[in-house]
């Protein structure tokens, strides 16, 4: 089996998020410093606070400023921090009940090791130094032996409010495409196409991807396809799409390679965008270095008859 | 309920750490085409085809359509997809088949983990406004969930070791389990949890085929007959719940039925050796059930099958003979949040 291909995938994606009246409430008060709950209809003070009770979905609103010290309810010691986590030094991670509510919030505590935490400990919010109304506003929890603090009584009450928090994510892969695909990209590597035919209804799938989505089977056969082809059909397109260097308007074309069963996809260059044609038969035009070819231009034949495509569109 | 459904049959990959050679439909087409030959049915006498996956383990955005080449989309079928661990994909057959709308469904699942990070994908399903910012990852979750048993009196470390050496000693018979055999508790991971506290991390597949009254006696010697299935879920606030309990399981296991008579097998989708103590609490299992015979998802977890494999493995058990009434769950969400029940018998004998 030759060697399998792999290339970086990575997978990002900002978030922005709007928030509901009680959220915009805790997540304003943690930019000022200020811990918020909401009580439910039963008597209970919720923190982090939601906007319908967990048990009986009741829209809740009713804020109430929390102390920002707390007991720790249950705890994990985490050794080998990992990106985006609040703490890039070993830290546990715990939920902490803050005095005055009934539910307790997951946040990192900022200890020297695993003997100096145990659950029932008391602890305090440390705050972030730059705040803007997230839950990264607390930057952690620390040890805290001092005094219960005292809530100063704030209303829940802010000018210029948070409404909104982006959440900024990334996750990072290692992508692989598979037998079949590979073989159709290390062929490309060598200015060739190649698709497989399925073994049930001879079909000629191209890329393929390793089964025949009419029969749900295996292909297997390789057959070489190409490198002249037919528009099936086409499109012009006129908007230009960011980071793509190509004047518009230009052809966009389903292109039935020889031999293949099934159209793929690629740009018409080389002839004025509107002399395009369905039956214009079209050859791939490769740039130095290009991994696959840059876009496909007429060969000068005559025009396919409509009947030796017409399946294909 | 008006009809009798059962599940026919059940396919799953051999579980690997890495399938790079592999596409996913390249992975799935094998268990589909098992599942499919063990009842003589062909792609087109299928009524209803249903799947579970997620796009965020490989990386890549409406990945299951294109595993449906596998199944054979063109002519059209009737199919549908939950985002979800495959075990909801069968819930979905499940009631589709009561509707009387089709008699037969096709259920599979898959997931490939190598890709990515696991611990760090799972991540993205967590509350994105108080809890995903933070990145806790799902061994540190499941290690709250683990400390706060522990204070509870509920567990210690060796027991959870034990835990771990029962799953993978049974998996030893299991020849698609991932890790078998004598395996080291080890480091910690995120204390209380060691490496062998936590599942290992795979790619797989598994189908089964569902099918209702006489039809699923044509297909199969001795259907396992789905008595009932329920799912429940509970407030994704971690800090308003008991982690030491799961209330949605036993809610789930009293509408499935599975407190009307004692099963004599249990196929439990805990994935950290912490959860099968809070799930057998939770069912109220005492020593004459036999928990995870399969060795269960400490042995093989291919993230969105394993919970479809629970429901496949005590289906197999009852096809086989081995068990007369046996409860299946899965589980989805970070320390149990969601958790289906259901409950599978064989006809007397
Ligand atoms: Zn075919």
């Amino acid at each position: 089996m030759p060697e399998v291909l792999k290339a970086p995938l990575v997978v990002e994606f900002p978030f922005t998020r709007s928030l509901g009246p009680v959220q915009s409430a805790f997540l304003t008060g943690l930019r000022e410093r200020v811990v918020l709950g909401v009580h439910t209809g039963d008597g209970r003070t919720l923190v982090p606070p939601v906007e319908y009770d967990p048990v009986t979905a009741e829209e809740i609103r009713d804020l109430v400023e929390i102390a920002p010290t707390g007991t720790v309810t249950t705890w994990a010691w985490n050794h080998a921090p990992r990106r985006g986590q609040p703490l890039d030094t070993p830290f546990a991670w715990a939920l902490v009940r803050l005095d005055g509510a009934d539910t307790a919030l997951l946040h990192a505590l900022d200890a020297p090791g695993p003997e100096a935490v145990h659950t029932g400990m008391r602890v305090r919010v440390r705050w972030a130094e730059q705040r803007t109304g997230a839950i990264t506003d607390i930057a952690c929890f620390e040890p805290y032996d001092g005094e219960d603090a005292q809530p100063t009584g704030h209303t829940g009450e802010f000018e210029d409010p948070v409404t909104g928090i982006v959440a900024h994510a990334r996750l990072d892969y290692s992508y692989s495409p598979g037998r079949a695909q590979s073989a159709y990209i290390r062929a490309l590597s060598d200015r060739r196409t190649v698709g497989e035919r399925c073994p049930s209804c001879r079909k000629v799938y191209v890329p393929p991807r390793g089964a025949c989505p009419t029969c749900g089977i295996a292909t297997g056969e390789q057959v070489e396809v190409g490198p002249r082809g037919t528009v099936t059909t086409f499109c012009i397109v006129n908007i230009k799409a960011k980071n793509l260097d190509i004047e518009v308007p230009y052809v966009y074309a389903h292109i039935a390679l020889d031999g293949a069963g099934l159209a793929l996809h690629g740009r018409i260059g080389g002839i004025p965008y509107d002399q395009v044609r369905m039956g214009l038969r079209v050859e791939p035009v490769w740039t130095e270095d290009s991994r696959y070819p840059d876009h496909y231009r007429p060969t000068g034949e005559p025009d396919a008859d409509y009947d030796t495509y017409k399946e294909l569109l | 309920m008006t009809r009798d459904i059962a599940v026919v049959a059940f396919a799953q990959t051999d579980h690997r750490r890495t399938s790079d050679e592999l596409s996913e439909v390249e992975m799935l087409m094998p268990v589909l085409h098992e599942v499919l030959d063990r009842t003589g049915l062909k792609t087109a006498d299928i009524g209803f085809t249903c799947s579970g996956s997620s796009d965020y383990l490989a990386g890549r955005a409406f990945s299951f359509t294109l595993a449906l080449d596998g199944v054979g989309a063109w002519p059209p079928i009737s199919e549908s997809h939950v985002e979800m661990d495959g075990a909801w994909a069968l819930y979905e057959a499940w009631t589709k088949l009561l509707t009387g709308e089709a008699d037969t469904a096709l259920v599979y699942a898959y997931g490939k983990s190598s890709p990515g990070s696991v611990r760090d994908v799972l991540t993205r399903q967590l509350d994105p406004y108080y809890v995903a910012p933070l990145w806790p990852d799902s061994v540190a979750l499941a290690a709250l969930q683990a400390q706060a048993l522990i204070d509870a009196g509920e567990t210690d470390e060796p027991a959870l070791a034990a835990v771990a050496a029962r799953s993978r000693a049974a998996a030893e018979d299991n020849p698609h389990a991932q890790l078998r055999g004598p395996v080291p508790h080890g480091e910690y991971v995120v204390r209380p949890l060691r490496t062998g506290d936590c599942p290992p991390i795979g790619d797989g597949a598994a189908a089964v085929i569902l099918a209702a009254g006489e039809r699923a006696r044509e297909l199969c010697a001795r259907p396992a007959w789905i008595r009932g299935i329920d799912h429940r879920i509970e407030a994704h606030g971690l800090g308003v719940r008991d982690l030491t309990d799961s209330p949605s399981t036993r809610l789930a296991a009293e509408r499935a039925g599975a407190f009307e008579r004692p099963v004599d097998t249990a196929e439990l989708h805990a994935p950290f050796t912490a959860q099968e103590v809070v799930l057998r609490k939770a069912l109220r299992f005492d020593d004459t059930v036999s928990v995870n015979p399969s060795g269960g998802a400490l042995a093989a977890h291919p993230i969105m099958a394993a919970g479809l494999i629970r429901i496949g493995e005590a289906a197999a058990r009852i096809h086989r003979g081995e068990s007369d009434r046996a409860l299946a769950h899965a589980t989805s969400g970070p320390c149990l949040q969601q958790n289906l029940v259901a409950v599978l018998e064989g006809d007397p004998r």
